[in-house]
């Protein structure tokens, strides 16, 4: 899991505050932590922060923000909250999750 | 064989039905209908664990939230707030917004395994129950994956040893379930149903399934009651309660002696059937009151008047129950019969038993309870009633109104139903005659005593009940003032009769009289008779005499004794 919570990013003025919650290192989490690194850095750079909570070590932590599935990542801001699961395969999906417009390229 | 290890529920009656409890370590679906009390059961199930049994439980709720789930069941006497800050009761509350998810690429259903181990963890908990699990149907768009979790999940619980009930709710038609979640739990099935007949509601409760277990499979009524759920029966599949010997008098003597000198069997049911007025309310009265009076607690159960308006009326016939009620010895239940159904009625009923304790049990009148049901329904559940007071040695008087036919037959017809739960039965009737209205009492049957096939009046004066007992005539029965008027008829009658024979007997000491005097009459004539006859006779033996001493003299004055030779020479 070090190789996650490492790579959380040094923005300060962080806009989106975004939380993935994950279940130890399982290919899962892995690969929904790399999607969610990679979207962010092509359509939200500069303007997020990502937290990984690993609920093996911390399962009290899941009651809060009412996880079931993992992994799931929580837009925590902006307001309102908005929850995506699964691995974040699918680019397209979790923008609309996010509410983020696509960057153009 | 060992059996199957079980968990006690708690619950009244559902150990009973389930031979114990629900399977250890295992799952059991409760399914039903919206409304039918499924989460009430499941909460009484893991706070009786936690509080009674020393298992302590989690609570996983996806539909209403722990404050909600707390205020809801406070009004049972379950403090939700104390058993989790005494970490007895674990509570959960999973929610999610289908609108807030979206769903992208793979994922399972590990954080709901983490919270619940984290749960369980942290209390040690014993019991598990997941209320709905299905409401996860709604809001994960991705039902392949939920169903392989919900697999999974129960297997997890399986393996972890927790007895759990996962509640769903009914399918449509046939399904037990609406997402089929019988497919996954298979140890153990509980249906509730909440039904209304007559615009009275009963819930009922069935045990669908029992793996490895016998159990009731009827459907048993069940009531959310003050004290939680109570499943009726509450004595279950047997029959097997004691019949002691001993007699409890009814409080009227005369009544004891119709029933085979001394009233009826402790423990026993009586009922004691009636048109109105004809005095069941005052027996049952006095028959609370004798119980009373021997130092034993009496509890009434009365649908038709107030305790107040009871006491005051027993009063105006000579029975006073105030001083009782006031010793504590007495207690009277007064509630409208359609208020609710006859189960709660009769849950009440037992609860207060349970409560009190009494010696003997007045339901006054049980028709009233039975008013709106079919045979079938009502039989069934006084049986259990009846069973449930027998177990507790109680003797009950139940009374139960009839028509008031004035077919022979009517009184009898309309309490077959009830009758033969009963050891001993009472006929009140009316009789009219005469231009009046007479009660009447029959001791139709009494299990296992001789008693008497007569027919007594029943009197209720300002000093009691008293029972009398009737003119029996050529071809009719006589109460009241016909049996007074025929008594004293009968009196003058005999008064008569006396006196003729009275007279009689002067008549013929008279007569003797008279034929002694006769025969001293006739005894006087007869010596007077006598008399003259000796004097007859006397005065020819003397004229004779004095005849042949004249002859003698004469011949011897013509010539001595030739005289006589004279005659025989004269003839010569």
């Amino acid at each position: 899991m070090s190789t996650m919570t490492t790579a959380t990013t040094t923005t300060t003025t962080a806009t989106f505050e975004l939380r993935l919650y994950v279940a130890g290192q399982t290919a899962k989490s892995l690969a929904a932590f790399a999607n969610l690194q990679r979207i962010c850095e092509t359509h939200l750079a500069g303007q997020y922060r990502i937290e990984v909570i690993d609920l093996t070590k911390t399962p009290q932590l899941a009651a809060g923000d009412q996880i079931l599935a993992v992994p799931t990542l929580v837009r925590r801001l902006p307001e309102p909250i908005k929850k995506i699961i699964g691995d974040l395969s699918n680019e397209e999906r979790v923008l609309v999750g996010l509410d983020v417009q696509p960057v153009k390229e | 064989m060992p059996s199957l290890p079980k968990a006690p529920t708690g619950i009244t009656g559902l150990d009973e039905i389930t031979g114990g409890g629900l399977p250890t370590g295992r799952p059991t679906l409760v399914c039903g209908s919206a409304g039918c009390g499924k989460t009430m059961l499941a909460l009484e199930f893991l706070v009786r664990g936690a509080v009674e049994f020393g298992e302590p439980g989690v609570f996983m709720m996806f539909e209403e939230n722990a404050a909600e789930l707390t205020a809801n069941v406070r009004s049972l006497g379950f403090d939700l707030d104390r058993l989790v800050k005494e970490k007895k009761i674990a509570l959960d509350h999973v929610h999610i917004e289908r609108s807030e998810i979206e769903e992208t690429g793979e994922y399972d259903l590990e954080g709901l395994f983490i919270r619940l181990g984290h749960a369980i963890d942290s209390i040690g908990a014993k019991r598990v129950v997941l209320d709905t699990v299905e409401a996860l149907f709604a809001g994960l768009p991705n039902h392949a994956i939920l169903r392989a979790e919900l697999r999974r999940l129960f297997r997890w619980l399986k393996d972890r040893g927790m007895t759990a009930i996962i509640t769903g709710e009914k399918g449509e038609g046939n399904a037990i379930t609406r997402y089929g979640l019988e497919e996954y739990v298979a140890d153990c099935v509980i249906t509730l149903d909440h039904r209304v007949t007559e615009q009275i509601s009963t819930r009922r409760l069935r045990v669908l399934k029992y793996r490895g277990s016998a159990h009731g499979t009827n459907e048993y009524p069940f009531l959310i009651g003050e004290r939680g759920i109570s499943v009726l029966p509450i004595t279950s599949l047997r029959l097997d309660h004691a019949a002691p010997a001993e007699r409890l008098s009814m409080g009227i003597p005369r009544l004891d002696e119709m029933l085979g000198g001394h009233g009826v069997f402790r423990g026993s049911s009586v009922l004691v059937s009636g048109a109105p007025g004809t005095g069941k309310s005052s027996l049952g009265a006095k028959f609370a009151e004798a119980a009373c009076r021997r130092g034993e607690r009496a509890l009434l159960f009365a649908y038709e008047e107030s305790s107040a308006q009871i006491v005051r009326n027993m009063r105006s016939i000579g029975i006073d129950l105030a001083p009782w009620v006031k010793k504590g010895l007495l207690q009277i239940h007064a509630s409208r019969p359609t208020l609710q159904g006859l189960e709660q009625h009769l849950v009440g009923l037992h609860d207060t038993v349970q409560a009190f304790r009494p010696a003997v049990v007045v339901v006054d009148p049980i028709s009233n309870l039975t008013i709106e049901r079919s045979d079938a329904e009502v039989k069934p559940t006084l049986m259990r009633l009846i069973d449930f007071l027998k177990q507790q040695q109680i003797t009950t008087l139940f009374t139960s109104l009839t028509t008031g036919g004035s077919g022979p037959s009517a009184a009898e017809d309309s309490q077959v139903a009830v009758s033969s739960l009963m050891d001993a039965w009472l006929l009140l009737r009316n009789v009219e005659f005469n231009g009046e209205r007479n009660r009447m009492i029959f001791v139709l049957k009494a299990r296992g005593m001789a008693h008497s096939n007569q027919v007594r009046e029943f009197v209720l004066s300002d000093t009691g009940i008293a029972l009398v007992d009737v003119y029996l005539g050529a071809d009719r029965v006589l109460t009241g003032t016909a049996r007074v008027a025929q008594a004293a008829h009968e009196r003058s009658a005999a008064e008569l009769r006396r006196e003729d024979h009275e007279r009689k007997l002067r008549q013929l000491a008279a007569r003797r009289k008279a034929i002694e005097a006769q025969i001293a009459a006739l005894n006087a004539e007869s010596e007077a008779e006598e008399a003259e006859v000796k004097f007859a006779i006397a005065q020819e033996t003397l004229q004779e005499k004095t005849t042949q001493q004249n002859s003698a003299d004469m011949a011897q004055l013509r010539g001595g004794s030739k005289a006589s030779n004279g005659q025989t020479k004269g003839k010569r």
